[in-house]
């Protein structure tokens, strides 16, 4: 169908194409997405074969020096007069040695089995306890993951020893000669500059964000619990088994459900609430002939400005049974007596519903900040050439501001909604997490 | 006809003004609410009238000079701990984006790709979910209840934050670039003599954010702190005076300590808005 045809359709056979059009793609989709599955692991498992290829034809074909570089980092550096990366090479496989003889692998050894000691209490002869220390395993595995996570490093820098070895056997064949600590030290300036900015952020995201990720990872598949507290063990896939087990309605699959399905619900409420009613209220204060456009925005930008926590904890207080709000509902329909609702403690539905609301309070002016600068940069020659057209306002609405303001802010609206599935603050500042729906 | 469009567009403008006034008494109301009680005289907790009959500055003296009863409530020096924090992760976290964003957005190289994925990818695990581990990482460094910790905690991930800055970087041209080269610089020099000079508003955009952030986060800092109350930032302190224990003595300085630490974020917010809408709007086009 071209898109004449397309455009000539009316709203009905346009939906029913599109829907026709949707599920006839579902297979092909599902064809594309295991292809490229395949494709991947292939691409993989090729990397693999060829990274030993070449790991074993660089010892074949490199002089002595490259091919004592496979057991002793930096030999071939030094060598072939690159002293000062060969020193750095030997020093990383030193400092590693150190590591693991006198703190890697006594943790590690015990990371198959998370420890198998329990802490003990004995009373010797005068009655005194001694508590006999057993193996902690949250520390076997914390220092485990270290350590799995120093050996990867250390792995890539061998292989990179190994490749540099042999790059400067090979200009040494070609009577070239390696550069200076200075040339490399301009390079690093120039050629190399995103290493030397990258280096310490990856650094830091590494240790701080990934190595604590895996940890939380690898903690999903042990029994850590109450009951296994200090000494834990692998069990495998069955805290996931648990977490699905629906048909025998366990404690925990009921929990996990309730808790997820209330945490997509808000997700989708939260963001698009914001989304929707902050859009309409920017449209109301960015349209022609309003006047203190500043002013407006200024005042729902104060609440962005205060800091959260502040404005939350504050929305608890006047939330309160005998709050703020209450007093003044009170004052307006209940001749001066304070209401007493219980918004936020006493019924499940009544608390979401409020933390929504509060919720939209929170982020409305968010939504109106960036929505009021995309309005702004709309180019006016769009709106004016539309008039002349003859199109009416709605149309132009619909045609113009609307899709691009969507497309402009789509990003934005996929952040929120992770952010909003992840969101912690709104929801604990207001309630603490109560009234619990779930029996503990 | 040019009459009854004048007359709609009158009422329609009228009622947007209603609607918008509306609107606005309920955003900021609270915020009244909370400044007028932070000058209360009277009463403990909560009183049943919306204005204070009686206005003093005492809650906010009694704040200061710390005479409520209880050694452990310390607001000059929680202020004093999160202005340390937020200046030192500031700085930490406006390097690690500028640097971040720059390199993935101007630079070329192999890994640019799969680095941003990975960011993308990190960036969508929720911060607490490693709370767990990073404390445990940091009682390993004997840091725990420190503001080292603190300082780390918010500055680490920062880089992964590199989305609307890159954005930013990505609509200079490229022809700059290209004519410094010409003339002999370095990437460095590009850099730090022509891209960053140019990029005023992202980076004021940056320092902001990361500087206010410390001031507003309460889950890191409560996990991390525990109960030494001496080492606590403003939102965990504040908190602090909520509680069952301490509401009865100390709800009014509460109030007072909102304020206190709403009014600088607010007036800073207020005088940066037009560069973090600039900010906002300028990396959001490109994603």
């Amino acid at each position: 169908m071209t898109f004449v045809e397309y455009k000539m359709l009316n709203p009905f056979q346009r939906f029913a194409y599109n829907f026709k059009k949707f599920f006839k793609s579902i297979p092909g989709a599902f064809g594309r997405f295991f292809s490229a599955c395949g494709r991947g692991i292939k691409k993989f498992i090729l990397g693999i074969g060829k990274g030993f290829k070449n790991y074993g034809l660089t010892f074949v074909k490199g002089d002595w020096a490259t091919k004592l570089s496979y057991l002793i980092f930096g030999v071939g550096d030094l060598h072939k007069g690159k002293t000062y990366k060969g020193i750095l090479f030997f020093l990383v496989e030193l400092l590693y040695a150190f590591y693991m003889v006198f703190f890697g692998w006594y943790w590690f050894k015990d990371f198959f089995t998370l420890g198998t000691r329990e802490t003990y209490t004995t009373y010797d002869d005068f009655g005194f306890p001694q508590v006999h220390a057993g193996d902690e395993s949250m520390k076997i595995l914390l220092y485990s993951t270290l350590t799995i996570v120093i050996s990867v490093i250390v792995f890539i820098v061998y292989i990179a020893n190994i490749k540099d070895a042999y790059r400067h056997q090979i200009m040494r064949q070609n009577g070239e000669k390696p550069t200076t600590l200075k040339q490399d030290a301009q390079e690093f300036l120039d050629g190399k500059y995103h290493i030397t900015l990258l280096s310490f952020p990856v650094l830091m995201i590494g240790i701080f964000n990934i190595l604590p990720l895996i940890f939380m990872i690898l903690i999903a598949f042990t029994n850590y619990s109450k009951e296994h507290f200090t000494l834990f063990d692998w069990v495998g896939l069955q805290n996931f088994g648990q977490l699905f087990d629906v048909i025998n309605s366990n404690k925990k699959a009921t929990t996990f459900m309730g808790i997820a399905g209330w945490t997509l619900i808000w997700a989708i409420v939260a963001t698009f609430s914001n989304y929707i009613l902050g859009m309409v209220v920017a449209l109301m204060i960015n349209k022609k002939g309003i006047k203190l456009k500043s002013l407006w925005r200024t005042l729902f930008v104060i609440t962005i400005a205060v800091p959260q926590f502040v404005s939350l904890l504050l929305m608890n207080q006047m939330l309160q049974e005998n709050g703020a709000v209450n007093i003044l509902l009170g004052h307006l329909f209940n001749g001066g007596e304070s209401m007493g609702i219980k918004f936020l403690t006493d019924d499940v539905w009544t608390a979401r519903i409020t933390v929504m609301v509060v919720n939209c309070w929170v982020g409305i002016p968010y939504t109106i900040l960036s929505m009021s600068g995309i309005l702004m940069n709309i180019p006016e020659d769009l709106y004016e050439s539309a008039r002349i057209d003859g199109a009416s306002p709605v149309k132009t609405f619909t045609a113009i501001t609307l899709p691009y303001m969507i497309f402009v802010t789509t990003p934005q609206l996929i952040t929120q909604f992770v952010g909003n599935i992840n969101n912690f603050n709104v929801i604990f500042l207001l309630s603490g997490g109560y009234p619990c729906n779930v029996a503990v | 006809m040019i009459k009854s469009y004048k007359a709609r567009r009158i009422i329609s403008n009228t009622l947007i003004y209603i609607i918008l006034a509306i609107m606005c008494l309920i955003w900021v109301s609270p915020f009244a609410y909370l400044l007028l009680h932070s000058f209360r005289g009277e009463g403990y907790v909560t009183v049943n009238y919306l204005i204070p009959h009686e206005f003093t500055f005492k809650n906010y003296i009694d704040l200061f000079l710390g005479t409520g009863g209880d050694a452990s409530i310390n607001f000059p020096r929680w202020f004093l701990n999160t202005l340390v924090v937020a200046i030192f992760s500031c700085v930490i976290s406006t390097i690690s984006v500028l640097a971040v964003s720059y390199s993935l957005s101007r630079l070329r190289f192999g890994a640019r790709k799969k680095l941003m994925n990975v960011g993308m990818i990190l960036g969508m695990f929720p911060g607490f979910m490693t709370m767990i581990a990073m404390y445990y990482l940091l009682d390993a460094m004997h840091l725990t209840r420190t503001l080292v910790a603190l300082v780390i905690c918010y500055s680490c991930g920062a880089g992964l934050g590199f989305q609307i800055s890159k954005g930013f970087f990505d609509t200079i041209p490229r022809a700059l670039d290209e004519a410094a080269t010409i003339d002999g610089a370095n990437k460095n020099q590009i850099f730090w003599k022509i891209i960053l000079p140019m990029s005023k508003p992202i980076v004021v955009y940056t320092v902001l954010t990361s500087f206010i952030g410390p001031w507003c986060d309460f889950i890191l800092a409560k996990i991390i702190m525990g109960d030494d109350r001496a080492n606590y930032t403003v939102a965990i302190g504040l908190q602090a005076m909520t509680t069952n224990e301490f509401i009865q003595a100390y709800y009014k300085q509460y109030l007072a300590g909102s304020v206190c630490v709403a009014v600088p974020i607010t007036i800073l917010f207020l005088r940066m808005q037009k560069y973090y809408v600039e900010g906002v709007t300028a990396g959001g086009v490109k994603g």
